[in-house]
């Protein structure tokens, strides 16, 4: 227990804020192995119970202290589609790490359960030895997947793996929802992803993009064509604003367009159609991943001021601690205790300057966090010429819209069994954000796992 | 992949295209479009399905080239592939039988207006059209519009073709003979806004079709919004079609403009 804990390896924030590469380089074999070492392999692993999809931790881990990378990747995907994704994405210092013991009785760092997730499958990968797992005979029954997101492909890896015959339906043109549109190259390269899309399509799995489910094809279209079930993965993909003055100038937008701009449409090329404000001084609004992922583009993208700005606290930030320590290499600016209230554009309608309120903590709210309130005329006026609303999403009103016999709450999201993920209509299963309103790419994972056993069970009935 | 079975030119530069598209064909309504992209690096924008043949599998679109993805896209021939084509999207047309519609379309505007003539004209309503463009050989649909109404007015800026001056002369020339319940209209921006200006002033509620910025069309990111009433709206899910005297015409002129002089265009 007196080896340090690992360190990622990492590009140089100078030379990285000006280009997309992928900021973690990853542990070399040493690294990894030595960071094994450090497991105690508890026979209690407290770890496991901070994982969303439990996954074997200290027999993975062992696998590598032993030099056998590729049993480690097996363990990984006997219960994660997307090994590679959650080990980059993953905010393990609230999961797994959390729950280690090395952070629960020994006050030491945890063990560095993400960095060696991500060399696993990282290894298995560049081995070019992925494994293909068996599928056992197609039992012929058809089952309709709605969004690939994380929820939709763990959902339909499991349900190949069982012999159903998986179809998977996504509006956008690429497939894998917040992975591709969402989160950025420099944290999780497409070429990730797209590997472990090549995997479902080798297990047998069908995806057709361009296909709105309850717009292209209604609900009952789907139910003619005999599928048998149906799994609603369709994400929280609608952007809120904060309804203040100044938001529609031209130059303000939501991370949504921001980021679909660069990351789907790859609008920074100058070879794509799709044009995008590269803007000088740039203020994303909010203190989330989204936030983060936003205002780091903006770097690169050229903006000589990238601001955060964000009405709570540092301490109050929903962001990967990861993230926000990027961030600050890359010189962004936080500008916390700071909330918009209004920003003001040119005869052209171009934003200029945001009004900034500065705030302070006041007493915790309901939500356990301190409350900001307003420091009665403290105002103060920044110029940009850019500005990113980043305060979080509600979940796409498309299906529950257009679906009949659904329960939906008043957030708009879909009313499910916590263990089964059964919607109020039998054969509809429903995970991932547009159940949980906006959450984690694991817990997303989990969520199709446990509608995939649970409609298998059903359905075998 | 979605293939070319028929192409057509309107004018120098409307083209109209007939694309498989089976699904969209079967559960399209007036009012709804799709978005298109041509080729890997190209842009996503959003297009009225002018008609549909449910029995083809086919729907209809007429495109103006105006910039860069317009021009790629009226460049396919017959037999070519769109890479991309989503749909059907937005709210469709509220169709009712209201006594005389005056429909009225600019340029481009008349291609998707020509699924609410017909629309209309079938709900029973008495169906006047007024199109307009710059000249002669920009009048697109004449012929398909006189099939659906009961009478066109094709108004011409310099005169060359029908009569001279603006739409909404031609619109103003029927309000003042006859009573008008209802007044649709798509066009340019700045055309609605004026059309929108003279039907309030004589309290004909008016109907306007907003062609905003977009990107994904399904809600997603907010590029289409517009301020209705004082409240901020998504053309794409909420639209495309608002009550045209709600509408902020000079923030979403406005943000017409947004990407112009990028460069990239
Ligand atoms: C910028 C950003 C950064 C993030 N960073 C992290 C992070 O670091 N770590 C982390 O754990 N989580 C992160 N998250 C959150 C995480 O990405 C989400 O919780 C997760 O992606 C939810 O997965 P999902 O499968 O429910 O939905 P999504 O990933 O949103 O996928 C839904 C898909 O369904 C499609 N769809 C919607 N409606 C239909 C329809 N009617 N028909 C067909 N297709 C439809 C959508 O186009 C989309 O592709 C981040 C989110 C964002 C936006
Ligand atoms: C719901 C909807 C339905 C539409 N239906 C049709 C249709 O049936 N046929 C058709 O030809 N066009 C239609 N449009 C407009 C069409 O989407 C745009 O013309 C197209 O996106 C322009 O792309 P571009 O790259 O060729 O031009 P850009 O290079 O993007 O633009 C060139 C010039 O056109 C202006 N412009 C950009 N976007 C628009 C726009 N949406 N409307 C008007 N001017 C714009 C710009 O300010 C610029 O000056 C529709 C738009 C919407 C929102
Ligand atoms: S999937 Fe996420 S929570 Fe689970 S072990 Fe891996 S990094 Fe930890
Ligand atoms: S709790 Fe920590 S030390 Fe124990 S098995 Fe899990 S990772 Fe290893
Ligand atoms: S086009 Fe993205 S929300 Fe309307």
């Amino acid at each position: 227990t007196d080896i340090p804990r690992v360190h990622m390896n990492e590009l140089d924030p100078e030379y990285r804020s000006h280009n997309k590469e992928e900021v973690n380089l990853g542990l070399t074999a040493e690294q990894a192995m030595m960071e094994a070492q450090r497991c105690l392999d508890c026979p209690n692993p407290t770890c496991m119970n901070g994982c969303p999809v439990s996954i074997n931790i200290p027999t993975f881990v062992k696998q590598i202290e032993k030099g056998d990378f590729l049993e480690a990747a097996k363990t990984l995907k006997e219960t994660s589609a997307l090994p590679a994704v959650c080990g980059r994405v993953c905010p393990q210092e609230k999961q797994c790490e959390s729950q280690c013991i090395y952070t629960q009785k020994l006050g030491k760092e945890a063990v560095a359960i993400g960095y060696l997730e991500r060399f696993a499958a990282d290894y298995e990968r560049e081995s070019g030895q992925i494994s293909i797992p068996v599928i056992p005979e197609k039992n012929g029954i058809k089952v309709a997947v709605i969004g690939s997101g994380p929820a939709g492909l763990s959902f339909a890896g499991d349900m190949a793996q069982r012999g159903y015959d998986v179809t998977v339906f996504e509006a956008l043109h690429e497939i894998g929802g917040v992975l591709k549109y969402g989160i950025p190259e420099f944290r999780l390269p497409n070429q990730i992803v797209d590997v472990e899309i090549d995997v479902l399509r080798q297990m047998g799995v069908q995806f057709i993009t361009n296909c709105i489910i309850g717009k292209t094809i209604s609900q009952e279209q789907l139910q003619a064509e005999g599928f048998k079930g149906i799994f609603i993965a369709s994400g929280a993909g609608l952007p809120n604003f904060m309804n203040i003055p100044g938001e529609n100038l031209v130059g303000v937008m939501s991370s949504n367009e921001y980021l679909t701009r660069v990351n789907l449409m790859d609008a920074a090329n100058p070879e794509s159609d799709t044009p995008v404000f590269m803007g000088k001084r740039v203020a994303v609004i909010g203190g989330g991943n989204t936030a983060m992922d936003s205002v780091r583009t903006a770097r690169r993208l050229g903006a000589e001021r990238a601001m955060i700005v964000y009405r709570r606290s540092e301490e109050e930030m929903p962001a990967r601690i990861e993230e926000v320590k990027h961030a600050k290499e890359e010189g962004i600016e936080f500008l916390t205790l700071h909330n918009p209230i209004e920003y003001k554009g040119d005869a052209r309608g171009r934003v200029t300057h945001m009004v900034l309120q500065k705030m302070e903590l006041g007493e915790p709210d309901a939500s356990g966090r301190r409350k900001p309130v307003v420091i009665e005329g403290a105002i103060e006026e920044i110029e940009v010429d850019e500005v990113i609303v980043s305060i979080g999403v509600s979940p796409n009103p498309l299906i529950p819209q257009s679906f009949s016999g659904l329960d939906v709450t008043k957030w708009g999201t879909i009313v499910v069994n916590q263990e089964s993920m059964q919607s109020a209509v039998n054969h509809i299963y429903a995970g991932g954000d547009i159940v949980r309103g906006g959450a984690t790419v694991i817990l997303a994972m989990g969520d199709g796992r446990k509608a995939a056993a649970a409609m298998d069970a059903d359905l075998k009935k | 992949m979605n293939k070319i079975v028929s192409k057509e030119h309107f004018s120098a530069n409307v083209v109209k295209l007939e694309v498989e598209a089976p699904l969209i064909a079967r559960s399209r309504k007036a009012g709804h479009f799709v978005i298109v992209k041509v080729g890997k690096t190209g842009e996503r924008i959003p297009l009225t399905i002018a008609a549909a043949d449910t029995e083809k599998g086919t729907i209809t679109l007429v495109i103006q080239t105006v910039g860069e993805s317009s021009r790629k896209l009226c460049e396919l021939n017959e037999g070519d592939y769109i890479t991309d084509l989503v749909g059907p999207l937005g709210q469709a047309t509220h169709i009712e039988k209201v006594g005389t519609v005056v429909c009225a379309g600019g340029g481009v505007g008349c291609a998707p207006l020509l699924p609410i003539v017909e629309a209309m004209h079938k709900a029973g309503n008495r169906v006047i059209v007024v199109l307009a463009a710059r000249s002669k050989d920009l009048v697109i649909l004449e012929e398909q519009m006189k099939a659906n109404s009961d009478e066109v007015i094709v108004m011409t800026d310099d005169g060359s073709y029908g009569k001279k001056g603006l739409v909404t002369n031609g619109i103003e020339e029927v309000i003042n003979r006859e009573e008008v319940n209802l007044c649709v209209t798509i066009g340019p921006a700045i055309m609605m806004k004026f059309v929108s200006l003279l039907t309030k002033k004589y309290n004909i509620p008016t109907v306007a079709s907003l062609n905003t910025i977009m990107v994904d069309g399904t809600g997603m990111c907010g590029a289409c919004r517009v301020s209705i009433g004082g409240k901020t709206k998504f053309v794409c899910v909420d639209g495309p079609e608002f009550d045209a005297h709600q509408v902020d015409f000079d923030e979403m002129i406005m943000r017409l403009g947004a990407y112009n002089g990028l460069g990239k265009k």
